[in-house]
């Protein structure tokens, strides 16, 4: 720390026993105040997952149990989950997430990728106009247009089913694939896609068999961030989709375990862990490539 | 879609390789698409056609919704010009929603960046188990909100909250908190979970920027005996001040669109007093079936949303020069 400031060519002189002594004492406190700040953050943050966890794991019983002793565990038990997994849709609605949150991240790199070379890689009138567009549309948040949205859904007789959610959730996936990669494409040298051009390759085609396989590791993450985009919607999913059959988890989980007043705590913990698992794999594996791509966005501007 | 597979086929090397030695041999149809304008228009078309379809026309929609008397399932209708939106003025419950929808982001936001600075400023003179701490901040801002939330609602269930019998042993609490049963509480609550949820992103993108703060300039500091406080104040604030302004004007557009958390928490309830404009919108617009109103009270959110994007849009293009 005190280490070379440049301005002093003697070396500096040494610290005193009580200059050292001090020096220690306030890395101490320092040390202890890191110590204390860090532990807090971390109950914050997490202590409502061990809760889930420690719900959906203990007897029914226990569970009422709260009010005087609320740590007491009795006995451990999977019956929660045993429940969860055969007694209510569980099993549909994640596969109602899952087969959602593929189509439309599948379908939105379709239109999105081509999208974002032409914003990233070419030079035309309107351009800079386009990209504002792409980019507050994927600020406007759904609470704004869910309602307009339910008619066009109704309009379209998409009312009620998958493709419903598949369809609108273009509407915020494509503009975040394209804003995201379109950087990606930007950063990449244009000297490759202009040999291959000399060469004969037509623009079309030095795109696809140059610049693509050059930013294949954005769009494999992309197509993973866009992926967790669908699974934690839910404005949209309680909209449209009514029956209990065709809701993705974070909808049908809510609410099928409701019967009157009573939840089923139990079931309702264990299921909220594992609807969040597929979310918490992928950024789990992804984390650094999120960061660094949310912070570029953030540094860069 | 169709289009945008369509256009690119062509070029995966289905068609004829162009001849090596004639860069015009491509030519011919294609010709068009060597220049950049056509083939950025032709790129862009189909997310045109998505954003203009399903985002442009919906927005026009709700204006035109709000000035009429739609509600689901009626196609009759008929112009009724300012009126859903007079008749909004004049409703209590609808001013207590836009005051609790400022109170809930403004709030919130500031609680956020509070925190989080403070949690990207301990984290970053943290050097064993960063990665750990990370990940571990990280989880509430990964995990759907929909979901966790639920164990916040368990949390703060009257009879058996763990958090009132914390409280209790701590000797802060006396008897039961109706954490979601009075107006003042259930507010402080939804909040809570909001900043819960909200304060690792403002953490993480602000420690990423300390990063970027020049270890000389501090350490020179050091040497002339600053204190911690003015190093902050006076070094580290300043260069953070571009990546604070972006992160929270972001925060802002999110908080003010949030739903989830207020719906399945309290579903705007005790009485209407943690009601926002999108909650609000949902029960009159979907589950009222009255659209025109719906569409008036959900359009309240647009003219603070535009004013925040194009702030943010300034910000972003002054950093680009």
């Amino acid at each position: 720390m005190t280490a070379l400031s440049g301005r002093t060519a003697r070396p500096l002189p040494a610290p005193s026993p009580r200059t050292a002594r001090l020096v220690r004492r306030l890395r101490i406190t320092r040390g202890l105040l890191i110590t204390v700040t860090m532990t807090l953050f971390s109950l914050f943050t997490l202590f409502p997952f061990a809760w889930m966890a420690l719900t959906s794991l203990r007897t029914g019983s226990d569970l009422y149990r709260v009010a005087d002793q609320p740590f007491a565990v009795s006995g451990l038990t999977l019956e929660h989950f045993r429940a969860l997994l055969t007694e209510t849709k569980f099993l549909t609605w994640s596969l109602n997430s899952l087969i959602v949150a593929l189509c439309a991240s599948a379908i939105a790199l379709l239109i999105g990728v081509p999208a974002a070379y032409s914003l990233g890689r070419l030079r035309y009138r309107g351009g800079a106009i386009v990209g504002v567009i792409v980019f507050s549309t994927y600020l406007l948040p759904p609470a704004l247009l869910f309602i307009p949205m339910n008619v066009v859904i109704n309009r379209l007789h998409l009312a009620n089913t998958l493709g419903a959610l598949i369809l609108v959730y273009l509407t915020f996936l494509v503009p975040f694939i394209a804003w995201m990669l379109s950087s990606y494409f930007q950063s990449l040298p244009v000297e490759l896609a202009e040999a291959a051009r000399i060469d004969g390759a037509s623009r079309l085609r030095a795109m696809v068999v140059i610049d693509l396989p050059l930013v294949l590791p954005g769009v494999v993450s992309v197509f993973f961030f866009a992926f967790t985009l669908c699974w934690q919607e839910y404005l949209y999913a309680l909209t449209f989709v009514r029956s209990a059959d065709k809701q993705p988890v974070a909808v049908g989980l809510v609410n099928a375990l409701q019967v009157g007043d009573v939840f089923a705590w139990g079931q309702l913990m264990g299921g909220a862990l594992l609807g969040a698992l597929p979310v918490v794999i992928v950024f789990s594996f992804l984390m650094d490539y999120y960061l660094s791509g949310l912070t570029a966005g953030a540094v860069k501007g | 879609m169709t289009m945008a597979t369509d256009t690119l086929d062509p070029a995966a090397g289905i068609g004829p390789p162009p001849g090596r030695h004639a860069p015009g041999a491509a030519a011919g149809r294609w010709s068009l698409l060597e220049r950049e304008a056509p083939l950025g228009y032709l790129l862009v078309l189909p997310m045109a056609v998505v954003v203009l379809g399903l985002v442009g026309y919906p927005l026009v929609l709700t204006v035109w919704f709000s000035l009429t008397d739609k509600s689901l399932g009626s196609d009759a209708v008929s112009f009724v010009g300012l009126a859903n939106y007079l008749g909004l003025i004049d409703d209590p419950v609808f001013g207590r929603t836009m005051w609790n929808t400022f109170n809930y982001t403004v709030t919130a936001v500031v609680a956020k960046l509070v925190l989080g600075l403070v949690m990207a400023l301990a984290l970053n003179e943290v050097r064993r188990f960063r990665r750990f701490f990370r990940a571990a901040f990280l989880l509430p801002w990964v995990v759907p909100s929909s979901l966790s939330v639920l164990a916040w609602m368990w949390m703060f269930q009257a009879d058996f909250s763990v958090l009132t019998y914390l409280g209790r042993q701590v000797g802060l609490v006396d008897g039961n908190i109706p954490w979601l049963g009075e107006a003042g509480w259930a507010m402080a609550a939804v909040q809570t979970v909001n900043i819960w949820r909200g304060a690792p992103f403002f953490g993480i993108i602000i420690l990423a920027g300390l990063a970027t703060v020049p270890k000389d300039l501090v350490e020179a500091a050091v040497v002339d005996g600053a204190s911690a406080w003015q190093r902050l104040r006076y070094i580290i604030l300043p260069h953070l001040a571009p990546i604070l302004v972006v992160v929270t004007l972001f925060s802002f557009v999110q908080t003010l669109g949030d739903f989830q958390i207020v719906w399945i928490l309290t579903n705007g309830g005790p009485v209407n007093s943690t009601h926002l404009i999108s909650t609000l919108a949902f029960r009159t617009g979907i589950r009222g079936a009255d659209i025109a109103t719906g569409s008036a009270i959900s359009f309240f959110v647009f003219p603070a949303l535009a004013a925040i994007i194009a702030l943010q849009l300034a910000v972003m293009r002054r950093k680009a020069k």
